[in-house]
């Protein structure tokens, strides 16, 4: 059986939004100086997990409206 | 190719902690997604062709990703700064329409014959000899373009990271290498999806960054007006608009710094050379073979189409940005390279500088995964393509025939293995003779440029012979190598960059790229013409009942009324190219 490809997309990208808004909780601003001036840690981090959560949720929930059929 | 000459500027990339977390993450990924697929593999369709069964959208983005290797992002960036938005026509006039035309109305041969390879539609079509001049070569073609994007990949590591160049060649093998033996091509599609969504995750942020510091859209424009007309990136012939306007300027080859003027570039590029590649090349074809119905297979490209159409935003404005801002001491400036004790800008620079440039630690990781991950992305789709091709197209058909399915199945692994070592093997060819490499492409491209006639006239008259198309693929290999041997573009001397076959050359050429599009227009008349006639003076040696679902006029036509206006690929195709014509307008 092939896996709904959503799963893995869902999971790498939550794990890297996870670990980026966490990084750029914790770094001081003098690090963002290159980026000018934002936490684009923080930022991507966020719409990369949101966008993980995205791709996990479809794929749980075709699963389990599948299962139910 | 990527030159790499000494770089009187190397950007450096620090890596940490946490960036290597992101790259290992990556590589655990990949290799999981490979694991879990190896259940799944069963028979040689399964492995070759993904048991025909892969949904559009995944094939579709696939079908994207396998052609965005490392070389065109790269590529593309350094066209971008030194070309502008003209650049673009690369994607909207090089590859949308072609990849409408292939999904509307070449899908459904490709597909319906139930060929499992380009060169075997050509058997069937036509005859043994044009499937083998056509496998041969596309074989040999895939394994050194992807010896060659591995080299350029490896050196760039070792140049911005300091990585042990042979080390940072083999991981990255070995670890495609892993995917596709265990998952076959379903696995190299799952990996392309991902990867493709990386791409795009990575560089993003680059756009958003580079134009936040250029003032916006505006800013950018203003800015390149100065690039345009300054003495030292442009030219005094040059409009202000020139970086800015994708047509305006195209009226004459000596307004652009593309050198090109309009009729080469909607001919050469547009028709010949984009049609070649996105119809005919089995590299992007097979992703669509695989679709799970007739009428998925023909959605694949479009899907593609719509991404492919706004590309531009990711991998040409990064490279605009970066010559506005060393241009006009923006902050930012190009790597600068030294050739013959002369320092000029490094243009494959322009997305590893820029990385440098706005990229704290955390985001430079996934910056950096993006750029491994179209690398790998691009490799994979040239080792899928060329095991399948190997082990149908030539094994089956010429070494061992008959042999039980299992059998080919095994030999499809053995030609992962063996594909990757001997693109290994050119890796270290490209090292250590450039001008090897450099002379291998020019006659892939020779070979390539006449073969969109040969699909177009099988698909489209019957009457076509297998001695035509034979014939007619020779002459327009002929013909590409003859326009060669005969032209230069200006500033060139004569031998790899043309002029070989005479001492005076017949006509100098405003660019190389102008020189590129004639020899594909040549090519492909040629053979246009001779097969024509040489299939008018041989006899037809297939029946119409055999050439049924190979050709146009003998293939039921299938309704697609009953699906609704958005699963239609008719209607589809023309509203992507609505959007296409939409978009050079836009920034005519």
């Amino acid at each position: 059986m092939k896996f709904d490809l959503r799963l893995p997309i869902g999971l790498l990208f939550i794990a890297y939004g996870a670990i980026l808004l966490i990084y750029g909780l914790f770094t001081s601003e003098a690090m963002y100086q290159c980026s000018l001036g934002i936490n684009v840690n923080l930022l991507w981090g966020a719409v990369m997990l949101v966008f993980g959560g995205i791709m996990f949720a479809l794929a749980f929930y075709t699963r389990r409206k599948g299962a139910d059929s | 190719m990527i030159d790499l000459f000494p770089l009187a500027t190397v950007p450096t990339l620090r890596l940490h902690g946490v960036d290597y977390l992101l790259l290992v993450l990556y590589f655990v990924f990949v290799i999981a997604i490979g694991a879990f697929l190896k259940r799944s593999m069963k028979s040689s369709e399964d492995f070759f062709l993904s048991g025909r069964s892969i949904p559009a959208w995944i094939a579709g983005l696939a079908f994207l990703s396998a052609n965005l290797g490392a070389q065109e992002v790269i590529g593309m960036a350094a066209s971008g700064a030194k070309y502008g938005i003209s650049t673009a026509h690369f994607y909207w006039i090089g590859a949308v329409p072609a990849m409408v035309f292939v999904g509307v109305f070449m899908m459904p041969f490709y597909y319906g014959s139930k060929a499992r390879s380009v060169p075997e539609y050509l058997k069937l079509r036509y005859d043994e000899k044009t499937r083998a001049f056509n496998a041969f070569s596309f074989a040999a073609m895939t394994i050194f373009s992807s010896g060659i994007s591995m080299y350029a990949m490896a050196k760039l590591l070792n140049l911005l990271l300091g990585w042990n160049f042979d080390m940072a060649l083999w991981i990255s093998a070995l670890i495609v290498l892993a995917y596709i033996f265990l998952g076959g091509l379903t696995s190299a599609i799952y990996n392309e999806v991902m990867q493709f969504f990386l791409i795009i995750f990575g560089f993003a942020p680059l756009v958003f960054l580079g134009l936040k510091n250029v003032g916006g859209w505006p800013g950018l424009k203003e800015k390149l007006a100065i690039v345009a007309t300054s003495p030292i990136y442009g030219s005094e012939n040059y409009s202000s608009d020139a970086w800015t306007s994708a047509w305006g300027s195209l009226g004459s080859s000596s307004g652009n710094p593309m050198g090109v003027e309009w009729f080469g570039m909607a001919m050469g590029l547009g028709f010949v050379l984009s049609f070649g590649y996105w119809c005919t090349d089995f590299l992007v074809v097979q992703r669509a073979m695989v679709a799970k119905d007739e009428n998925s297979a023909r959605l694949v490209p479009l899907i593609a189409s719509v991404p492919k159409m706004l590309f531009p935003i990711l991998v040409i404005v990064p490279g605009m940005i970066a010559i506005a801002l060393t241009a006009t001491n923006g902050g930012f400036s190009i790597p600068e390279k030294i050739v013959d004790g002369a320092t000029m800008l490094d243009y494959d620079m322009v997305i590893p500088g820029m990385l440098a440039h706005y990229f704290p630690t955390g985001l430079l990781g996934l910056g950096l995964t993006a750029l491994m991950a179209s690398f790998m992305s691009g490799m994979a789709g040239n080792v899928t393509a060329f095991n399948t091709v190997w082990t149908y197209d030539i094994y089956q058909s010429y070494i061992a025939k008959g042999k039980s399915d299992q059998h080919y199945l095994w030999m499809g692994r053995v030609a992962t293995v063996v594909g990757t070592l001997v693109s290994l093997a050119a890796a270290y060819m490209a090292n250590s003779f450039n001008n090897i490499m450099d002379m291998l492409q020019l006659v892939f491209a020779f070979v390539n440029a006449p073969l969109f006639a040969t699909f177009l006239l099988g698909m489209f008259w019957r009457r076509t012979t297998g001695n035509g198309a034979f014939f007619g693929l020779v002459s327009g290999t002929l013909a590409a190598a003859i326009h060669h041997g005969l032209t230069l573009p200006y500033g060139a001397s004569a031998g790899i960059k043309g002029g070989w076959l005479v001492s005076e050359v017949l006509h100098r050429y405003p660019s190389e790229m102008a020189q590129n599009f004639w020899t594909a227009i040549w090519s492909w008349s040629s053979c246009f013409v001779v097969t024509i006639l040489v299939s008018l003076l041989t006899k037809r040696l297939k029946t119409d009942d055999e050439l049924r679902g190979l050709v146009f006029s003998l293939t039921e036509r299938r309704t697609d009324r009953y699906l609704v206006w958005y699963k239609r690929p008719a209607v589809l195709g023309a509203i992507i190219l609505a959007f296409a014509v939409a978009l050079n307008i836009i920034f005519a």
